[in-house]
């Protein structure tokens, strides 16, 4: 167990400046996400962690040790692929002794923990398999318990489940979570999906670009994000983000905070709301317990998730209103979140809300 | 109609194979039935197929006119040697080539794949030079070392090497594998099918070969069996030609022997490089 630190981390491919000097500090014990949009550098990350890519600059810290010029091998540390990596030629034990035997583990206790961990993988009987003979789950739990037996310090996982299909990942989901909460080892997991960091980390560093933009609990992320990026990369379907209020802001708010209604409705609007917007539903998809509805205002476009109850019809003319504390006002230029210094007047303004 | 033509498509492959395989079969069949008729027989005309009588003393002759115990010994020493070193040697070397980033890389490879356009007569009075320098002509060392690195081991290796995943060379690095452990452990399993397929190529271009042993050998201690068949032709004036086909039975026996074992890695090998 240990905690991983980064400190100015940079890596460039050839020139190519891939991650843009990151800090991180992913606690001990923590299930750590890495989330971004495909060819943000979370990988590329990830790897130096392992030590299989070398640093360009900056420093990596496991524990209290500096591992920057330590081999993979020597970081106590287990990797768990997207592709599972199994060797193709041994069989399923020999794939999870390999590492227990090449640090001198004697043949007797390698049994015994490879027994060991199987059964907790639900890999007993498929022992003497090989992995080609095994299904994608299987393989999955190959891999997994290949990195578990080592028991080692830090587990880091590139984006694991990804070859599964929904059901398996869904459960699979569970089972890693589950599994965490029972090594208490610090986990770093790498995902492009949103849904999938915030339904398993207890701290997500979302990365755009080869930076960081925000470290934060989930919710502190969902409900408190620091700039436009995070907001919209967190939560589904993204905010909406409207602009030209005024110059320099611009206004956002999450689908599912907006009410909605017929304008010659008033029941649904809250009487604290703060801003509203007359639309056109331009198509609506139901959900199941929800509906989306896609909203015209002028030049913008706006999507409002709601319930059943007041189910509206598309072309039909809405308001559409938001709660003042549900607003989020951010620099149209950097993108970064602006918390205070607004009052309510000024802030409905800004909106440019109907009165 | 449609299962008619097929038939007859079918029937037309088959009796092409079967002419093509007698055309190289029938010499290997002249040889092996030679080898069991007595002298008069085989120079007799018109020829008989099949022999009359089965000399099968002809193969105890054979084996009782030179020292052949001897050059079956020093021939499998030679072949399996030249086999172990080509190994030892083609796997790091082609793993190297296949993974490694290194300055000169390319052009080592090239120089390698020259090697491989170089026939053994174009080179074998520099390496006769040097063998005797080191005072091993003579011995079977002078057989085995000059093929102790194979060119074309190398290339067919590094093709299956290059196949390979990366991400299960950093699995067995994580797994704190060392590089020696990666390439026998993980990288040469994977190639198992091209290196019996590789090895059955030189082992019988090694058990076969007459130009150099006879090149390199003046001694019957270390001859090999190719030439000291060849000089059963010779013993007695006339040619035994009947001993001579017996003689090439002895050498060729143990090969039809270890390809009938290795054969469904051959076509493994041909079908598909690796998984
Ligand atoms: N070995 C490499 N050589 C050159 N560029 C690379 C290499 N690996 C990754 N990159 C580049 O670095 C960027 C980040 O890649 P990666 O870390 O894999 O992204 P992610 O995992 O977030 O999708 C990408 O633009 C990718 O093209
Ligand atoms: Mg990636």
């Amino acid at each position: 167990m240990a905690q991983v630190v980064l400190k100015s981390l940079v890596k460039d491919y050839n020139k190519q400046n891939v991650v843009k000097g990151i800090d991180i500090v992913i606690p001990d014990g923590s299930f750590s996400v890495l989330v971004g949009p495909s060819g943000c550098g979370k990988s590329t990350t990830l790897r130096m962690i392992a030590g299989l890519e070398k640093v360009t600059k900056g420093e990596i810290w496991i524990g209290n040790q500096l591992v920057n010029d330590l081999a993979p091998g020597k970081r106590d540390l287990a990797m768990v692929f997207q592709n599972y990596a199994l060797y193709p030629t041994m069989n399923v034990f020999d794939n999870i002794a390999f590492g227990l035997r090449n640090r001198g583990v004697s043949k007797k206790e390698c049994k015994v923990l490879v027994e060991e961990i199987s059964e907790i993988v639900g890999l007993t009987e498929y022992l003497t398999r090989m992995p080609s003979q095994l299904s994608g789950g299987q393989r999955q739990r190959v891999a997994l318990a290949r990195a578990m037996v080592k028991k080692p310090k830090v587990f880091l996982m590139d984006e694991p489940l990804s070859n599964l299909d929904a059901k398996l990942r869904n459960q699979m989901r569970v089972e890693l979570t589950g599994l965490h909460k029972r090594l208490g080892t610090t986990f770093i997991y790498v995902t492009h999906d949103q849904v999938e960091a915030m339904t398993m980390g207890d701290q997500i560093i979302v990365m755009d670009q080869g930076t960081v933009q925000q470290a934060a609990s989930p919710i502190q992320l969902y409900k408190e994000p620091d700039n436009q990026f995070v907001a919209q990369f967190i939560g589904s379907p993204a905010m909406n983000i409207l602009s030209g209020f005024q110059q320099r802001l611009l206004v956002g708010f999450r689908p599912e905070s907006a009410k909605i209604a017929g304008v010659n409705q008033e029941a649904p609007l809250s009487d604290r709301a703060q801003f509203m917007k007359r639309g056109n539903i331009l198509s609506r998809e139901i959900l199941g317990s929800d509906v989306l509805y896609y909203v015209e205002s002028g030049q913008e476009k706006l999507v409002v998730k709601d319930d059943l109850r007041y189910l509206l019809q598309e072309g039909q003319e809405v308001i559409v209103s938001v709660n003042e504390e549900d607003l989020y006002l951010f620099d149209q230029e950097s993108g970064i979140r602006l918390r205070q210094g607004i009052n309510l007047k000024e802030k409905q303004k800004l909106a440019g809300g109907m009165t | 109609m449609k299962i008619m033509g097929r038939i007859a498509l079918k029937t037309g492959e088959a009796v092409m194979l079967i002419a093509v395989s007698l055309i190289f079969v029938f010499p290997f069949i002249w040889m092996a039935l030679t080898a069991f008729k007595t002298l008069p027989e085989v120079y007799q005309f018109p020829p008989t197929l099949l022999p009359e009588s089965w000399q099968i003393q002809n193969i105890v002759k054979a084996w009782e006119s030179g020292p052949f115990p001897t050059y079956l010994l020093n021939s499998t020493l030679v072949a399996f040697g030249v086999l172990f070193l080509q190994i030892l040697t083609g796997v790091p070397a082609a793993y190297a080539f296949a993974r490694y980033k290194f300055r000169g890389r390319n052009l080592l490879f090239a120089l390698t794949l020259i090697a491989l356009m170089i026939p053994p007569q174009v080179i074998f009075l520099p390496i006769y030079v040097e063998m005797s320098n080191w005072g091993l002509v003579d011995t079977l060392w002078s057989l085995i070392l000059p093929y102790g690195a194979s060119a074309f081991g190398i290339f067919l290796l590094r093709q299956v090497f290059m196949q390979v995943p990366d991400e299960v060379i950093e699995a067995a690095r994580l797994d704190q594998a060392s590089e020696w452990k990666i390439m026998w452990r993980i990288m040469a399993p994977m190639a198992k099918h091209v290196l019996v397929t590789f090895g059955l190529f030189s082992f019988i271009y090694h058990w076969n070969d007459y130009f150099w042993p006879l090149i390199m050998t003046n001694s019957n201690e270390v001859r090999t069996l190719p030439i000291g068949i060849s000089m059963l032709k010779a013993s007695d004036g006339g040619s035994e030609w009947n001993i001579a086909m017996a003689g090439n039975m002895i050498l060729v026996v143990p090969i039809l022997l270890i390809f009938f074992f290795a054969q469904r890695h051959i076509i493994q090998a041909f079908t598909y490089q690796s998984k």
